[in-house]
């Protein structure tokens, strides 16, 4: 009976001892697993990026070499940017300027519409506001780039070529929809009866709007925010048709212009890129998780 | 809370406000004029600079004659290709990679934190400026791509943006390199949203790895899945950057899509009708797609 039990034991221990030995082994597998495909996707996701420092490094006229590391490493070219110092970067501050004001008008506008949108339909429950909602959806929906020379003939019957406000009002077209998707889902979450105790207080729909409603949508405005700045950093087509004057240009353009020349100054390019890229990062960085959680929330709700 | 404890909640509350609608007679006098106020600025918005221009755009394309012409343009037909390609290979690889990531980054622990950090910096450096990286990079005699690899591993990389083929692939690539983060991202979230009960019950019943992404995970993630990639089908259609910058269009014209060759049309042979035709050529692909698109969105909207 004791040896039996005994047995038995010896048996399950032995089992045990298999199986934990399985499981380290699965577990030093996934290990390796997850050490191979981080190895691949740092690679993968930086590469671009490197290549970018690596030149922006690079001493003038070295930019025609063989290497992959730094040899000589040489801020000569951020310099060269920040001051202007090469007849390419002429006139990088005042376009540095452009893309400021550009994103700075592009992102008040945007939160501007779409909260004021979003609270007469949402909030003051205006009637046949579906119709706005689905004109913003359609807007959406629709790829920018295919309205670009409609756009283009429209701004020059104007004579708004060349004017900056002609690509604010594009990009605050485009980005108004989705700051009126966030600012709808948002605006769910804050109870309807703030807004009836305060207006029977007394408080005027514009009192509500800058009082009640702006402070507590904070986090959205922020969220939405970050995305019109995004969107009008990264926007080039419009740019590049409506604003080709030196006075006007703002830094993609200008960073595009000498793409395809023969003397192209790379390591100027590449640092002009690389201070380019450094505020949206930032910015990016710093608004991570807001940003996220707004992303989900409009737009690509499922 | 359970879902009749919230009606019952839900209403009086909605009672309360009919009522208080009755009482004020519904959005009159003052406050319906500011209600409209408050929207004007955007129907303004929307009318003049998308309602007009497409309108507009319509009527340019309108002649027949200017799709015979670009019917028997060999670039349009190249084109054509290009851009069906782009869209198949572009938005599935991507939205695939994007859907195994986000299980990569659902795993717990400080070092997929930092994974994410380092993943998503494609996404976060602007386009123009990683676009015209990608370009220099793949510059057969001086790039950063095929001097890797000659030192790494004495291979003479090939003149990547010399030929249709491999400068198609590259604005490809370059396009999924940009574009799987940010899908990643909201995959994830979707991820994050199924709720821990139903994991660690299908784990209990032995859903687990495969089986559970097939049975569990992948059934409650297909809506948004199905989303995701009509929006992502829409949003390549309109992309101009990457062509533009990662092959220009080129070698010979080869590798536009749609977006650039509307572009090129008008501006650089100055024949804006007939760019406004090469991207009119899309609505059969663009109409049904929006059809969708706008009733999904919608209904989910309301379901929420």
């Amino acid at each position: 009976m004791s040896t039996l039990l005994a047995d038995a034991g010896v048996a399950s221990s032995r089992a045990l001892a298999e199986s934990r030995r399985a499981l380290r082994r699965r577990r030093r597998l996934s290990q390796a697993g997850v050490a191979l495909l981080s190895v691949i996707l740092i690679v993968w996701s930086i590469a671009p990026i490197y290549n970018m420092v690596l030149i922006s490094l690079e001493p003038e006229g070295d930019v025609f070499t063989d290497h992959i590391w730094p040899r000589v490493p040489s801020v000569e070219s951020f310099w060269g940017v920040l001051t202007q110092g090469h007849w390419y970067l002429e006139h990088f501050w005042h376009q540095f300027a452009n893309s400021l004001f550009l994103g700075a008008m592009v992102t008040f506008f945007t939160l501007l519409f779409g909260s004021m949108t979003s609270f007469s339909i949402g909030r003051m429950r205006i009637r046949h506001g579906w119709v706005v909602s689905n004109a913003a959806l359609l807007t959406y929906v629709i790829p920018a780039s295919f309205l670009a020379i409609p756009f283009y003939r429209i701004m020059q019957n104007y004579g708004l070529a060349n004017n900056p406000w002609s690509v604010i009002a594009a990009l605050v077209a485009f980005a108004t929809p989705y700051a009126i998707f966030v600012f709808q889902e948002y605006g769910r979450s804050i109870p309807i009866e703030v807004d009836e105790s305060a207006r029977i207080d007394g408080a005027s729909p514009v009192q509500i709007y800058r009082r009640i409603y702006l402070p507590l949508m904070a986090p959205a405005l922020v969220a939405v925010g970050t995305y019109a700045l995004l969107l009008a950093w990264n926007e080039f087509l419009y740019q590049f048709l409506l604003l080709s004057t030196k006075s006007s240009m703002t830094v993609p353009v200008a960073l595009a212009q000498f793409l395809n020349s023969d003397q192209s100054p790379w390591n100027y390019m590449m640092a002009t890129a690389i201070i380019y890229a450094l505020p949206p990062v930032a910015i990016y960085y710093a608004f991570r998780r807001r940003m996220t959680a707004g992303l989900t929330m409009g737009g690509v709700k499922g | 809370m359970n879902g009749a404890s919230v009606a019952e909640v839900d209403r009086p509350g909605v009672r309360w406000h009919a009522l208080s609608r009755s009482l004020r007679g519904g959005l009159k006098g003052a406050e319906y004029t500011w209600a409209l106020a408050f929207v004007v600025p955007y129907l303004a918005v929307f009318v003049t600079f998308v309602a007009y221009p497409v309108v507009y755009g319509l009527w340019m394309g309108s002649e027949p004659s200017l799709y015979r012409e670009l019917f028997t343009d060999p670039i349009y037909e190249r084109t054509v290709v290009n851009t069906i390609l782009y869209l198949a290979l572009g938005v599935n690889v991507k939205m695939f990679l994007a859907l195994l990531l986000s299980g990569f980054f659902m795993r717990p622990g400080w070092w997929t934190k930092v994974m994410l950090l380092i993943f998503v910096l494609p996404w976060a450096v602007p386009q123009i400026s990683t676009f015209i990286s990608i370009h220099w990079m793949l510059n057969g005699e001086w790039g950063f791509l095929n001097n890797a690899l000659y030192q790494l591993f004495h291979i003479e990389g090939p003149y990547w943006l010399n030929d249709r083929w491999t400068a198609l692939g590259a604005v490809i690539v370059s396009h999924i390199w940009k574009w799987t983060p940010f899908w990643t991202l909201i995959l994830l979230a979707g991820r994050m949203a199924i709720p821990l009960e139903i994991r660690d019950s299908a784990r209990v019943d032995g859903a687990t790895g495969v089986r559970g992404f097939v049975h569990i995970t992948f059934p409650l993630l297909a809506n948004l899945y199905l989303i995701c990639t009509l929006l992502s089908t829409i949003f390549l259609l309109g992309d101009f950057n990457a062509v533009y910058f990662v092959s220009g269009g080129g070698p010979a014209n080869s590798t536009h899509v749609l977006a650039t060759l509307g572009i090129r049309d008008a501006f650089d042979i100055a024949q804006p009708r007939l760019g406004v035709a090469a991207v009119m050529s899309a609505l059969p692909l663009v109409i049904p797609l929006v059809i969708v698109l706008m009733r999904k969105l919608r209904t989910t909207e309301v379901q929420l």
